[in-house]
């Protein structure tokens, strides 16, 4: 396409393909997705879908899930995968709870909730680095054990969390937006600096790519392999923390209705590929964003609980598809 | 899938398709003029040669001279883009390695390509089981047939049928794929370096199958380096280099003089620059180092000196350096880079001591294909590019902005992903990243493979110029004129060790042959290695 503008037509032209390079035509595409829901399910619910009260319902809904995609999305991009995260959650939830019950202090779950989710993070990295197994099965493993450390901890039930200053990460409001969002914000901007600005970003990217080039470069790739499992781990804590707040308990069996299969869908979305050294966040936050709208959109418009269920699925496998699509086209 | 029986094969090592008796000469195949090139490489160009039944014609050339195009070719991997082929007198296109397979024609790797657990007979009869009921596996007769097999093979003592392939040797494995090929109706087998990893008597075998499918009218490719075998096992002697056939001279009149002479006789003009003579200040020392891949390696490395390694593909040659660089771990041995000693395994702490690697599979090991110049550049001076943790693209943009310069780096921006760039970029793109990095001691692993003759030229006097300066440069090459053009010194390999070092005068390309050659058979007296020089 020329890049001398003489028409206004063409400028025009020049404008949308100058900011489509800028996103990405990758992003674009997924830019248009997002649009193209938004159409649908304003056409269809347009009086409830765009009311102020669902957008937050859908912020809301995808806070938790936008954690976890970006953190899935770092640890695709380093070679590997973490289907563990939803049991973290769980587990988290539960620890943050009996640790506000056991010392009355609001610090104390946050507190709890990241060092458990680490230490699941570091059990996982371990394993996989050290032990060279499979990460998928690794995780796979991971994630019953943590889910029935839940369970036996808490022996099977409920524990409710009476401390209003936490709950105040679950529901309180800064800025007219709910904590949630904003810890969500938090996360996107650390890890987009993390991943894309920094070194150790820069490195993680080599890693996944080529793990011979990296380490022929002189990387410590079996260091940097822990680390994005433990960073996942505080992730899935922070999202623990935040589901125990909001609901004001810890409950063994949080996190478990698909959580790391939604998060794992929007990872690839936002265009990881399953061999790593590819993805970004911005990526990811655009593949929550279509999760969350789908999600929102079918319980609007009365989609049964069961074909969402298919619809998630196929979404995964759909993404996945794409993936491997662009790989081997480029 | 049909199954081949009936009385016929079983008689003789092969179906006859009859085909080939009405063909003048019995030729089978002939190339037409086939050019192949890849990227900025010409592999082949217009070689025309003829394949005949009951014929032995061995392909010679140094690595890279177009052996191993020309097998793909003919077995239908990938298609010529000049020329053609002509089978049983009419022109043919394969469009992949089954067409090649259905007109038969078959390759022995030299990896025989076995499934380990799964019984020899099923080896043999891959994809054409018997089979009762066209469901349950006929073993019964899978066993017989196999058997029948082994005995024309002179192995059925060896191997029986339903024996698992895990725990094989390199000379039965090889034997089932020949097998392999003979039931398929192979009328064009080639055998790319069969005997390498076998012992004289198991060549021996080797040969007498070899003569009794020639005999019976296959028309057998025979690649290999080891010339003397050549001598005797071939009809005909066709030597390629640089991707053009030299010459096609029967086997009778040739001797491994004349064939090494046609395999490497190029000129040396004006391709290597001048070089000022080494220091005596050693920057590179190595003791003693063995890895899982070569042993007992010792040599010193001295600022200011280009070091040739030289040997056959295999020989530990790349190897050696990954195993100075601490990329494989070492069993024994210590490996020094300016008196300081650099741990095994740890390439990140020989990378801080002062040593640089550039490997010989740029693509897989040296660069991050779908990452910028800029950060492909960089991979080894983090410090450098970074201000509190974070890259900092401008003081990254005026480092590599002055190498790239240097390097005549051609590319739109330093932004351009280096999957977008020819071979030679490519491969200055991973000479910036250690310009960057300022080594004491660099090893360059065929440092100009698959780069063309321009851009060679510039990385030959690149390597003179870092050498000038005190660099201490390991060249690792299969180029015969690379090595003797730009060493001071060169060290032959073999087998995992360093066989020879040829210094001033004893450096030639008949000496790095022989030393690289005759080493490989091992058991010979040095008596007769001076009586064929």
């Amino acid at each position: 396409m020329s890049a001398h503008a003489e028409t206004p037509r063409t400028t025009l032209g020049a404008r949308l393909t100058g900011l489509v390079e800028r996103v990405g035509i990758h992003n674009a595409s997924l830019i248009l997705a997002l649009i193209a829901l938004l159409v649908l399910f304003g056409i269809l619910r347009g009086d409830v879908f765009f009311s102020s009260r669902n957008i937050l319902n859908i912020g809301m809904g995808v806070a938790i899930l936008g954690v976890l995609a970006i953190s899935q999305t770092a640890v695709i991009v380093s070679g590997g995968l973490d289907i563990s995260v939803g049991a973290i959650v769980g587990l988290t939830t539960v620890s943050t709870a009996m640790a506000i019950d056991a010392t009355g202090w609001a610090a104390a779950g946050p507190l709890a909730g990241v060092a458990i989710g680490a230490a699941a993070g570091l059990f996982n990295g371990l394993v996989i680095t050290y032990g060279r197994v499979n990460a998928i099965i690794v995780t796979l493993g991971t994630m019953a054990i943590f889910r029935g450390i839940a369970f036996i901890i808490s022996n099977g039930q409920s524990i409710s969390i009476f401390n209003d200053t936490f709950r105040l990460l679950g529901i309180g409001r800064f800025l007219g937006l709910p904590a949630p969002i904003w810890v969500l914000i938090g996360v996107a901007v650390l890890f987009y600096i993390f991943l894309h600005k920094s070194i150790v970003g820069r490195n993680i990217y080599a890693i996944g790519g080529n793990p011979v080039v990296a380490r022929l470069s002189g990387m410590d790739i079996k260091r940097y392999r822990v680390g994005m499992y433990v960073l996942s781990g505080m992730v899935a804590g922070i999202g623990g923390i935040l589901l125990a707040a909001r609901t004001g308990s810890g409950q063994p069996i949080s996190g478990s209705e698909g959580l790391e299969l939604e998060a794992i869908t929007a990872a690839f979305l936002g265009g990881c590929a399953m061999q790593g050294g590819k993805g970004t966040v911005i990526g990811a936050l655009l593949g929550v964003a279509i999760i969350g709208i789908l999600n929102n959109g079918m319980i609007l418009t009365g989609v049964p609980t069961f074909y969402q269920m298919l619809a998630k699925g196929s979404l995964l496998i759909l993404a996945v598809l794409l993936a491997e699509y662009r790989l081997n086209r480029s | 899938m049909r199954l081949r029986c009936g009385s016929g094969w079983e008689r003789n090592l092969l179906p006859r398709t009859g085909i080939e008796n009405a063909m003048p000469n019995n030729d089978i195949m002939q190339l037409d003029n086939v050019s192949k090139r890849f990227g900025s490489v010409q592999a082949l160009s217009n070689v025309s040669l003829t394949l005949r039944a009951g014929e032995v014609l061995a392909l010679v050339g140094e690595n890279g001279a177009g052996k191993s195009t020309l097998t793909r070719i003919i077995e239908g991997v990938f298609p010529p883009d000049g020329g053609g082929l002509v089978l049983d007198g009419q022109p043919v296109t394969f469009s992949g390695p089954r067409d090649g397979h259905a007109a038969g024609v078959r390759v022995i790797h030299q990896e025989p390509e076995i499934i380990p657990h799964v019984s020899v007979a099923e080896n043999i009869y891959p994809g054409a089981l018997p089979h009762r009921g066209g469901v349950f596996l006929d073993r019964k007769t899978l066993y017989a047939r196999a058997g029948e097999m082994l005995k024309l093979f002179g192995m059925e003592r060896e191997l029986a049928p339903q024996q698992h392939c895990a725990g094989l040797g390199p000379a039965q494995r090889q034997m089932i794929e020949v097998m392999r090929a003979v039931h398929a109706g192979g009328r064009i087998i080639a055998f790319d370096e069969p005997t390498s990893s076998l012992t004289g008597e198991e060549s021996q075998r080797l040969f007498e199958v070899i003569y009794r499918l020639r005999d019976e009218g296959v028309s057998i490719i025979y690649i290999s380096h080891r010339l003397r075998e050549i001598v005797d096992v071939a009809d005909r002697i066709a030597v390629l280099r640089d991707g053009r056939l030299i010459d096609v001279e029967p086997a009778a009149e040739a001797s491994e003089e004349s064939i090494t002479r046609k395999m490497v006789g190029r000129d040396l003009t004006e391709m290597f620059p001048e070089r000022t003579p080494p220091t005596e200040r050693c920057v590179l020392s190595v003791r003693g180092m063995s890895t899982e891949h070569v042993s007992d390696i010792s040599f010193e490395l001295h600022a200011g000196e280009v070091l040739g390694i030289g040997g056959l593909v295999g020989a530990g040659r790349s190897e050696l350096a990954k195993g100075v660089f601490g990329f494989h771990v070492r069993s024994a041995g210590t490996v020094e880079v300016d008196g300081k000693a650099i741990p095994s395994g740890r390439p990140g702490d020989a990378i801080l001591a002062g040593l640089g690697f550039a490997p010989e599979d740029r693509k897989e090991e040296a660069l991050l294909l779908l990452r910028s110049i800029l950060d492909n550049a960089t991979l080894c001076i983090p410090d450098r590019v970074s201000r509190f943790g974070l890259f900092d693209r401008r003081k990254a943009t005026d480092i590599v902005d002055g190498i790239a310069g240097r390097l005549s780096i051609k590319a739109p921006s330093l932004n351009t992903p280096v999957s977008h760039l020819s071979g030679g970029n490519q491969q200055k793109v991973v000479l910036a990243r250690w310009l960057a990095r300022a080594p004491k001691a660099l090893i360059l692993d065929e440092p100009t493979r698959g780069i063309d003759v321009g851009t060679k030229s510039e990385i030959y006097r690149l390597i003179a110029d870092l050498a000038r300066n005190g660099l201490g440069v390991i060249v690792i090459s299969s180029e015969m004129p690379e090595l003797l053009g730009m060493s001071d010194r060169i060290l032959v390999m073999a087998g995992g060790r360093i066989t020879a070092e040829l210094k001033g005068d004893e450096m030639s390309e008949n000496a790095i042959l022989k030393a690289a050659m005759s080493a490989e058979h091992g058991a010979e007296s040095p008596d007769e290695e001076v009586r064929t020089a």
